[in-house]
């Protein structure tokens, strides 16, 4: 990663930390400069936080999940092998597919629409200059502030089908709104609309690519005759790809891994009232496998699952972001 | 927000060549279209304010009120919030919560600044391979490591405290390593070296020189680390059973569990105790603005 990505980055440093444009070649020597022997003995101090928390809260458990995915655990007493029973009791596992089905029509509707929508107000973000900017992106910033249990209160006050305000502001258009929050059908669609609100920071790493576009750029386009849609296409979108490349894989992941929103509308003790199987996303169904009816071997092949679905789909998007994204000077 | 001002307002607008010739249609159609522009912007904020404003409107209204959908409420009251306050001990849960968020955000920044140092300025065998690992384990989705992490926290008597829900962060974190770095390798490498030159040692340049040159990022970790302990839900599910340690994201769900599907439906309890949740998240937010939002800035774009 270097050049178009240093250079934005550059000029987002504090003042005073001269990290500001011209020094940039010169910075990066002057790093890679002062090599010097036995420099591992003070490096390790300064690692051993990580070195210790990585070992015994990150490669242990990994390995240890691995092992219990193996057995059949139920905290009470000791695991006891069983092969690969979980992972084929898994392949049956309806409930367990449908978690999956459920999670990738979330993800597959939500991660476009966020990507889009966050795009469309950085753009618009862009248009305007100063305190006002700074106002708005405060405000769009807001509902990310907001805890997600509260945003799971508000989506079942908001977009519930009797009085919600959400169809009340349809109905203005004539538009008989779903039932959001229980109908099967809708729940997801409701979940990834609510979701749309937490694009703040999103907008912002785009709002920030944005104004890192060199200005002549636009000139030259505009020159050439180019109207505002194709100097986006052709030059802001080729320009930012990178963050919108980190963008994608970032909400990609955390799509994939959503639980508390859902969780906390439709799951949970004495939640009687809403048909919730269309709202238990595969994070959910994990963590209730393993703490609600204490299956923690068959939860542990469950999360495997899911490590895997999430490291090929990452796999694939960096494979196919090669081909698309844009980094100044060809560097990759 | 650090990223250059911009020298004049036209400048960053994509139409500023016009500016140089600049006819009468020209001008006309960029200030119909700065209009369109923020005509946009506004709907989006009424759009993006509007629950947080409903939450609150809603929060002063009678109980048979609360699903009216007027803003401005028809009769306002304060009842609401004292009968939160009598139904659930959320001093107690805001008081827990303030501990964990606070010792968290501390940890984290602490061990994360230690450890993005290490991997900025000193030259190691394995530290490109090491760092790879930092970067993969952001990967990792949270559900692998859950159970053997609960059965670590169990084997030492911790689970129903409020230390698993923080002391993780002692060993830094992958996210905070990769921002804090960035900010370090922004440093001018001179500057250590004339230190050293100076007789500084490998402790001093760390807390003396780069801690103080990183403060903004430093606040950003803080923050961010705040918000996520704060509004954390799922380790409180693992870790709380005995509701008087409950932290307030989990207090909120008890909360809705309770009076809001469990039979008694009293939904002014939960909508005034989503209210409570919120606004120390708002405060921090508007007091931390600035380096909060360069923060993104400079994490993201790095990619």
């Amino acid at each position: 990663m270097t050049s178009a990505q240093d250079t934005r980055a550059g000029t987002t440093l504090p003042p005073g930390t001269e990290g500001d444009r011209p020094a940039q070649g010169a910075r990066k020597q002057s790093w890679r400069d002062g090599v010097r022997r036995g420099d591992w003995r003070p490096a390790l101090l300064f690692l051993s936080p990580w070195v210790v928390g990585f070992t015994v809260f990150t490669a242990w458990p990994v390995i240890y999940t691995g092992y219990l995915s193996l057995t059949d655990y139920d905290v009470l007493t000791a695991p006891s092998f069983v092969g690969l029973e979980n992972y084929q009791r898994l392949v049956q596992d309806q409930d367990a597919l449908r978690a999956m089905n459920n999670t990738m029509v979330y993800t597959v509707l939500q991660v476009p629409l966020y990507v889009v929508f966050s795009l469309m107000l950085a753009l618009l973000l862009n248009q305007v200059v100063g305190r006002t900017a700074g106002i708005f992106r405060t405000v769009f910033f807001l509902p990310s502030m907001t805890p997600p249990v509260a945003t799971g209160v508000l989506l079942l006050l908001l977009f519930n089908g009797q009085d919600g305000l959400l169809n009340e502001v349809l109905a203005w258009f004539g538009i008989n709104g779903p039932n959001w929050t229980t109908d099967p059908f809708w729940i997801k669609p409701g979940l990834v609309l609510m979701s749309l609100l937490s694009v703040g920071g999103s907008v912002i790493i785009l709002f920030a690519a944005l104004r890192g576009v060199p200005q002549d750029l636009y000139d030259a386009a505009f020159v050439d005759g180019a109207g505002f849609w194709r100097r986006t296409w052709h030059v802001t979108i080729p320009m930012i790809s990178g963050a919108l490349f980190f963008v994608v894989v970032v909400n990609t992941i955390a799509a994939l891994q959503s639980f508390t929103e859902a969780y906390t509308a439709f799951f949970g003790v004495g939640n009687t009232t809403y048909s919730n199987e269309a709202a238990e996303l595969y994070a959910i169904h994990v963590f209730r496998q393993a703490f609600e009816f204490l299956h923690m071997g068959y939860a542990s092949a469950l999360a495997w699952l899911l490590f895997l679905v999430i490291m090929v789909i990452t796999a694939v998007q960096v494979v196919v972001s090669r081909r698309l994204v844009f980094y100044e000077g060809g560097a990759r | 927000m650090t990223s250059p001002a911009p020298t004049s307002t036209e400048s960053v607008t994509p139409t500023s060549a016009a500016e140089v010739s600049g006819p009468r249609s020209f001008r006309l159609r960029r200030r119909l279209s700065r209009a369109v522009v923020v005509v946009l912007l506004l709907a989006f904020s009424v759009l993006f304010s509007y629950p947080f404003v409903w939450l609150v409107s809603a929060s002063l209204k009678p109980r048979s009120d609360v699903f009216d959908n007027r803003l401005v409420p028809k009769v306002a009251t304060l009842d609401n919030y004292v009968s939160v306050w009598q139904e659930a001990p959320l001093a107690l849960w805001i008081g827990n919560t303030l501990l964990v968020t606070v010792l968290a955000a501390a940890a984290v920044t602490v061990t994360s600044a230690m450890v993005a140092w290490a991997f900025a300025y000193y030259r190691f065998p394995g530290r490109n391979l090491l760092f790879g690992l930092v970067l993969s384990s952001m990967m990792l989705p949270g559900a692998v490591t859950m159970i053997p992490v609960f059965l670590i926290w169990d084997s030492l008597g911790q689970v129903d405290t409020l230390t698993p829900l923080w002391a993780g962060n002692l060993f830094g974190s992958a996210f905070y390593i990769f921002l804090l770095r960035q900010f370090f390798l922004g440093l001018p490498r001179e500057l250590f070296e004339a230190a050293t030159i100076d007789g500084a040692g490998h402790w001093q340049l760390f807390t003396r020189i780069a801690l103080p040159l990183c403060r903004p990022a430093l606040a950003v970790t803080l923050l961010f680390e705040f918000q996520a302990a704060w509004t954390d839900l799922m380790r409180p599910l693992i870790y709380l059973r005995d509701s008087s340690n409950f932290t307030i994201a989990r207090g909120l769900k008890a909360l809705l569990d309770q009076f809001g599907f469990g039979g008694e439906w009293h939904w002014e309890i939960v909508v005034t105790a989503s209210v409570i949740t919120t606004i120390p998240m708002i405060i921090l937010f508007f007091l931390g603005q600035k380096h909060f939002v360069a923060g993104i800035t400079t994490g993201g774009t790095k990619g």
